[in-house]
């Protein structure tokens, strides 16, 4: 039994981790005052890029290298449209959703379905991993994980403790203020949106590099507007976001082992559950029910324009 | 705003000519670009693009299969229009219609034996009741607690889509079927082809839909105080309009549009309920809904170009292009009309007499 439990919160962690770093990208995103609805298709870009170059070269590292590349300049075009052209953002991150889908499936086709040679393998950490039960749960995962270790308390710190923090957080409060103060808004904007790609497109990565060794058209499933929801779900906070990520990451495997030990009910209504699950988190958490004071940036999804100031 | 030598000056008015030229423009600015992602995948953009069109688009079989296949994408893209039209970012097309097409299909299949024109007649109410109910969760949802709709009506495209799996893999599969497909409703709810051609008379019901909506938009108070909400929510209020209500009457109608998309395929085309039936045509609808500036004229144009489009893809795949080209076509089209929608709000000058006149200054 123990052992049972053990694998199932390995693998919640392995879950939480893919879509992790999506949120977290989209949290220093939306901080900013950007709102970028493509995840899913950024995530997808980012899954088939790196698995197209493991697949050509069988190296993981130039793969990441590439990702992250392939992620920042889809976010550089993302910026381009909403900060310099002031577009509308939905829309904006609609075509993103929509090209995303089809140029990966576009570019993916010849490789759908063929497993790779290598992916990011599971590391035991010395030591730590010999700790009961803590160890098998954390410490016996991939680098991509690990990596994540450092980036969340990395994050929180970066915003709530640092100055560049609080120019973030301001940022997607009042920019017309920081545009005084001398701060050079639209330069900003444009880096945290093109860092919350490259973190989506990461993402993407954790599913077809680590997640499993193959690329299949479309296959993040969803999880970008699951990650999307976390951030509304977190109240743009990453600590919060990794209680969420766990939270979907536990739900969805409990559902996919549930088949197992429950066969009586259909497959489909346990691949049902994560979605479900985001609906009610966002009805909890962003009903207007509840009377508190938002977390929402103020100026999130608004453009920026000097001539409206 | 002066950037360098660059001025960028708002724009106050448009004239129709730039309204209609500027997408046209920037739709080929979008070919272009894509014709560099296939060449970069090893084909020639030109061979791909003229065998597309000459398939689709140059001769009479082409053009009425674009007109068929771009039935339920009208339907979609009126389903995302109406709701756009009021800000309400409906991207469960695809879910809504797959409900539709599950309850109206259901009927088909199961309903009792009554005369075949209540039996359409019901099908057709019930696809519509299916896909407007599926929305008003998202509308009830958004009216009473304020909660995105956005994510709402995708998560609810997921569900719709593995509750319809279930239903294919599970108790509707026909007898001896071993793909994912129920029995044919009876042949004589068959909807008739016009004529000789292979369009399908469902196209009466887009077309009366369209026009309608057209006039409600244009003609009726309904209509004008969509528009007052989308401009100004503040104002709306302030006027005492009640935005709840057409909460529930746009997402709803909306949804009900999209779930009529299930009774014209499943009536006309397809003639039984598979899986994954819809197949994205709700999330081409909203390209289709961007494109056409919300003009429900101009959907129903822009859906058969677009029907075309999902078509072509069989007269390239032939040479080894993916089909998925057609989404890709799709995306990269809309983000070029998002950036040249820029140029219908702003004029952008290039000043090279601000320099000379500054080198004179300093002579």
């Amino acid at each position: 039994m123990t052992a049972f439990i053990v694998s199932i919160c390995a693998a919640a962690i392995v879950y939480a981790v893919s879509i992790l770093y999506a949120a977290i990208g989209e949290i220093f995103t939306q901080r900013a005052g950007i709102m970028n609805l493509g995840i899913e298709g950024v995530m997808l870009m980012g899954a088939v890029s790196g698995f197209l170059v493991v697949h050509g070269t069988n190296s993981l590292g130039l793969a990441f290298f590439t990702v992250i590349l392939v992620g920042a300049l889809l976010g550089l075009i993302f910026a381009f449209l909403t900060v310099t052209l002031k577009a509308d953002q939905t829309v904006c991150g609609m075509a993103f959703l929509i090209f995303g889908s089809g140029f990966s499936g576009f570019i993916g086709k010849n490789v759908t379905s063929i497993a790779s040679a290598v992916k990011f393998e599971k590391i035991n950490i010395p030591l730590l991993s010999q700790i009961p039960i803590i160890g098998d749960i954390f410490f016996k995962q991939d680098i991509l994980v690990y990596l994540m270790y450092l980036i969340i308390p990395l994050s929180i710190f970066y915003i709530y403790r640092t100055k560049p923090g609080m120019i973030l957080r301001a940022l997607g409060e009042n920019p017309a203020a920081l545009d005084a103060a001398g701060i050079n808004v639209f330069a900003l904007r444009y880096a945290y949106v093109m860092f919350g790609c490259a973190m989506a497109a990461i993402s993407g990565a954790c599913i077809s590099l680590s997640y499993t060794n193959f690329w299949n058209e479309g296959m993040t499933g969803g999880k970008g507007w699951i990650a999307f929801s976390l951030v509304a779900f977190s109240g743009w906070n990453p600590a919060y976001a990794v209680l969420g990520a766990l939270l979907f990451g536990g739900i969805s495997i409990i559902g996919i082992n549930m088949q197992v030990y429950l066969p009586g009910i259909p497959s489909q209504f346990y691949s049902m559950l994560p979605y479900a699950a985001t609906v009610v988190a966002l009805i909890i958490t962003t009903g207007s029910f509840r009377k508190k004071h938002t977390e929402e940036p103020a100026a999130l999804c608004q453009k920026y324009d000097r001539e409206n100031r | 705003m002066r950037i360098g030598t660059i001025q960028i000056e708002k724009r106050q008015f448009v004239p129709l000519r730039d309204k209609i030229l500027n997408p046209i423009v920037f739709v080929i600015f979008g070919l272009v670009f894509s014709s560099m992602l296939i060449i970069a995948v090893g084909f020639n953009p030109i061979t791909v693009y003229t065998r597309m069109v000459s398939y689709s688009f140059l001769n009479l079989r082409g053009i009425s299969g674009s007109i068929k296949a771009g039935l339920p994408l009208m339907l979609c893209g009126l389903s995302v229009s109406i709701a756009f039209k009021m800000n309400m970012n409906n991207i469960g097309a695809e879910g809504q219609y797959a409900i539709g097409a599950i309850l109206g299909g259901g009927f088909a299949l199961f309903g009792p034996d009554l005369p075949i024109t209540v039996r359409l007649i019901v099908m057709f109410l019930l696809c519509a009741i299916g896909g407007g109910l599926w929305a008003i969760i998202a509308a009830a949802l958004k009216a009473f607690w304020n909660v995105n709709e956005t994510i709402v009506t995708l998560m609810l495209n997921y569900i719709a889509l593995l509750f319809m799996d279930y239903l294919c893999y599970g108790p509707w599969m026909a007898e001896k079927q071993t793909s994912p497909i129920s029995a044919t409703i009876p042949k004589g709810m068959y909807l008739p082809n016009i004529g000789n051609s292979r369009i399908n008379s469902g196209i009466v019901v887009a077309i009366v839909i369209a026009i309608v909506l057209y006039i409600l938009f244009k003609y009726t108070t309904t209509g004008y105080q969509i528009d007052v909400i989308r401009n100004s929510l503040k104002s709306a209020e302030y006027a005492g309009i009640n935005v709840k209500k057409y909460i529930f009457i746009v997402l709803g109608l909306s949804g009900a549009i999209a779930g009529l998309a299930g009774f014209v395929q499943i009536t006309g085309v397809v003639h039984r309920i598979q899986a994954q039936l819809p197949g994205g045509s709700g999330y081409t609808g909203i390209v289709i809904a961007y494109l056409s500036q919300f003009n429900p004229i101009a959907v129903i144009i822009i859906a058969i170009l677009f029907g075309g489009l999902e078509n072509s893809c069989a007269a390239v795949q032939i040479m080894g292009v993916p089909s998925q080209i057609a989404t890709m076509l799709q995306g990269s089209i809309m983000i070029f009309v998002i950036v040249g929608e820029f140029f219908n709000h702003y004029r952008v000058y290039i000043n090279r007499v601000d320099q000379k006149q500054m080198k004179g200054v300093a002579q």
